[in-house]
Order: structure tokens, then sequence, then C-alpha cells
């Protein structure tokens, strides 16, 4: 049967990778290809690439880190950020990415998730959700622009309309959780993933394997985390390694466990 | 790249990476002339390795494009994978190899699919996975191997697979 996946993510600032609370404060975390290989060895089962540059340069960078990562990896490769057009899925995709993510463009222009799966396949199209507790009333609603816009589009809505505007998996991320080290939102990811029946990734809050298992009892098909890996807290296969012991569906190749 | 019939035909081996739905994947074969010598090429048992829609092309339909033709090298019918599973499927599932496999071995492969074929073809040696019910992850016969999963990003797994493809005599 098919397994839960544990999926790291690079956030890449002008071809380096960085690491901060809620993007502020970055500091240099490394190569994203030795990383990258690095996530392979130890198990991963497929890697998300944020591209976090603000600038036209950085951006142009992005093309040729994810040019160089594809080169090594022998995993599948989500890359996101500042995916405004169908133009800008297929550089990605041209480069190497097997799926790309969209997030504030898409909410702004919903059209464009139509676009990325009419000219590549939903298969390629991710809509990545942030979302946050309303400040009023139950639910959750859409954040964007890095947490600078709150928009007060019901989050759970919105996870539905992409879904049938040709999203083939949500990247779910708790704007309450990211970079707090408490645990994923799994009100949120039941919520979502109930409502919807393409795959969803859990995003924010992770510290430990124990997180990991909650988010995907809670309805996640897949854990994305960066901090909890990129500090040598955890190897993926040791993340992995609890996974299957609490009986969830798990790839374990431990010949390949390395840091 | 395969520009023309001539190149399908000469080839010594011929990859066919799954790209796109079952009829956008017929209607660019046969307009570029490609199909009938692709068809030729299998049934002869020239290496060819197909990959993800690439397999599907081997059923004579499939229910993601009503009305198109596939090769129909196989008497069979691509269907949706049922609501009870998450669609697309995504992520690494457990491929059990029949004993007769010679590229195809037991291990993790990484699938992104939403439609599949439910039952094994009649003279295969085919290797299973499961989605809400067994599906065909790959079918093999001499050196004409087709795949569901993704080798090309089933990390060492699918490495393996290549080489042996590579490897096989011809």
């Amino acid at each position: 049967m098919l397994t839960a996946r544990v999926i790291p993510c690079l956030d890449v600032n002008s071809g380096r990778v960085v690491k901060g609370v809620r993007f502020q404060g970055l500091r240099d975390a490394g190569d994203p290809v030795e990383l990258s290989m690095s996530y392979e060895r130890q198990g991963a089962d497929e890697l998300v690439m944020l591209d976090v540059s603000a600038t036209p340069e950085g951006r142009g960078n992005a093309l040729v880190t994810v040019a160089a990562v594809r080169q090594e990896l022998g995993i599948p490769l989500t890359v996101g950020g500042g995916v405004r057009k169908a133009a800008d899925a297929g550089a990605l995709l041209e480069a190497g990415a097997d799926k790309v993510a969209a997030n504030t463009a898409a909410v702004t222009r919903p059209e464009l998730l139509t676009e990325i799966a009419d000219h590549f396949g939903s298969q390629c199209a991710i809509v990545a959700i942030d979302a946050a507790r309303k400040a009023e009333g139950d639910g959750w609603e859409v954040i964007t622009l890095s947490g600078k816009n709150r928009t007060g589009m019901d989050a759970i809505g919105w996870a539905r309309e992409a879904v049938d505007r040709g999203a083939g998996e949500i990247l779910l991320t708790s704007w309450d959780r990211d970079g707090t080290r408490s645990g994923y939102d799994t009100d949120l990811l039941q919520a979502v993933s109930d409502a919807v029946h393409v795959p969803v990734i859990a995003s924010g809050g992770a510290a430990k394997p124990e997180h990991l298992i909650e988010a995907l009892q809670s309805g996640a098909d897949a854990v994305l985390a960066a901090s909890i890996f990129h500090d040598g807290d955890y190897t993926v296969g040791d993340i992995k390694r609890v996974m299957a012991a609490a009986g969830i569906p798990t790839r374990l190749d431990l010949t390949a466990d390395t840091p | 790249m395969a520009q023309s019939a001539e190149d399908i035909t000469e080839a010594g081996h011929v990859m066919l990476p799954g790209v796109g739905s079952f009829g956008a994947a017929m209607a660019a074969l046969d307009k570029s002339g490609l199909t009938a010598p692709l068809r030729a090429r299998i049934v002869l048992g020239k290496p060819t390795l197909s990959i993800c829609v690439g397999l599907q092309l081997f059923c004579r339909s499939s229910e993601e494009s009503p009305g198109a033709v596939g090769l129909g090298i196989v008497d069979a019918q691509v269907t949706r994978f049922p609501e009870t599973v998450r669609v697309p499927q995504f992520g690494w599932n457990d491929v059990n190899a029949d004993p007769a496999c010679q590229v195809v071995e037991d291990g993790f492969a990484y699938f992104a699919n939403s439609f599949s074929m439910a039952d094994a073809p009649a003279g295969w040696s085919v290797a299973m996975a499961d989605h809400g019910g067994p599906f065909v992850a790959a079918m093999e016969k001499g050196s004409v191997v087709a795949c569901q999963f993704h080798p090309e990003l089933s990390g060492a797994y699918g490495q393996g697979l290549l080489k042996r493809w590579i490897d096989l005599p011809c």
C-alpha cells in the first residue's frame, strides 16, 4: 500500500538554503545540492524547495539551483515561490522540478491553477495554502504575501475551490504553528483532508517525531519539516523508524540511512 | 528525442516517458506518425521502456480520455482509482513482482497517477501494487518493460531497474 511521505523543505535564497522563523532573521543553513543528497540518503520520500528570494536576480538563481539539485537527486522535487503564470511553472519544470506550488498568485488569480493543470497536468499543480485561525468565529482564514496579508477568505472553502480548479495536491501550512515547534495544527489538517480527496501535506510546527505521527493520524498524507532536519535534531531515518513503530505505513531503507 | 518513424524503428533502445493525459499522449504519437512504428517494435519485442501514462497506452482505451484509441497491445481499459483513496496517488507504494520478472523487483517505487490498469494482462510477467485495490505497477515481456511508477524518481530502486533493462541481452 501507499506509504506516508516525509518531506524535508529547503527555503532557498539566492542559491543558498536559509532558515528563520516566519522568514524573519534568515540564517545560512547550507548548500542546496549537498543537503538534498543528504536527505535522499537518509530516506526522504520527496523534497520541497521554496524560493524565498525577494529580487529578480534571486529568482534567476532559483532556476540554476533547481537544475543543480535535479542533476544529483533521485527522488521527486516540488518547487514553489514566485509562480505567477503558467510560464513560470513551465520554466521550473523545464529546470527539473516535478511539481510546482503556487500560493499568493493562486489566491489573487485562481485561474492560475487551471492554467498549470491544463498545460502540465494536475499532478504538477500544487496549491500551497497558508492558513491561520480566524480572529473571530470558528475556522481558518487564508494568509498571503508570506504572512503580510490576512485575506479573510475561508481556508477550507479555498482548498475545495483550488482542487476544483485543478490542484492535484495541497501543501497546507499553519501560520499559527509555523516556527513555534509546538506541533502541527491537527484540527486544520483534519478539516482540510476531510474536505478534499487530493493528498494533503502537513506543514508548520514540527519539532519531534510524535508531531509528524499526529499529523498523519489527523488525515495528512505527507509531513513536511525544515528546522528539525537542518538543525540535526533528527535524521529522516530517525523519524521514519518511529513512524513505522507506531504502525504508519513507511518506506524504510535502513541500508541507506546515513546522516 | 525521436522525430520520425525511422528513429523509432532503428533505435536500439526506446524510452516512452509518461507525459500528459492518455488522449493527449496518443494524439501526439499519432500526429508525429510514431504510433505504428512504436506498436511494431513492442510487438517485435525490441527494447522499449514505457513509463507512467506510457504503460496505460498499452491498453486499448482509458476512462481518462473517452474515445481515444490506445496502442491496444493488451486488451484492457484504464480506469480511475476508487473514491475510497486519495487521488492522485502520490508517493511510494509497495511493488510485488512476479518471480518471472527479470527487470522489475520487489520494493518501493514512486507513483504519481490517478488512473491505472486494474487487471494483470495475460502473457506478461507483472508486478502489482495496491491503492484502493490491486493495480498493475509494471509489466514486462522480454526487453519490453512498462512501469506505472517513475523509475527515474524512485531512487536506488529505480536506478537498479534502469540498469537491468539496459543490460538485458538483446
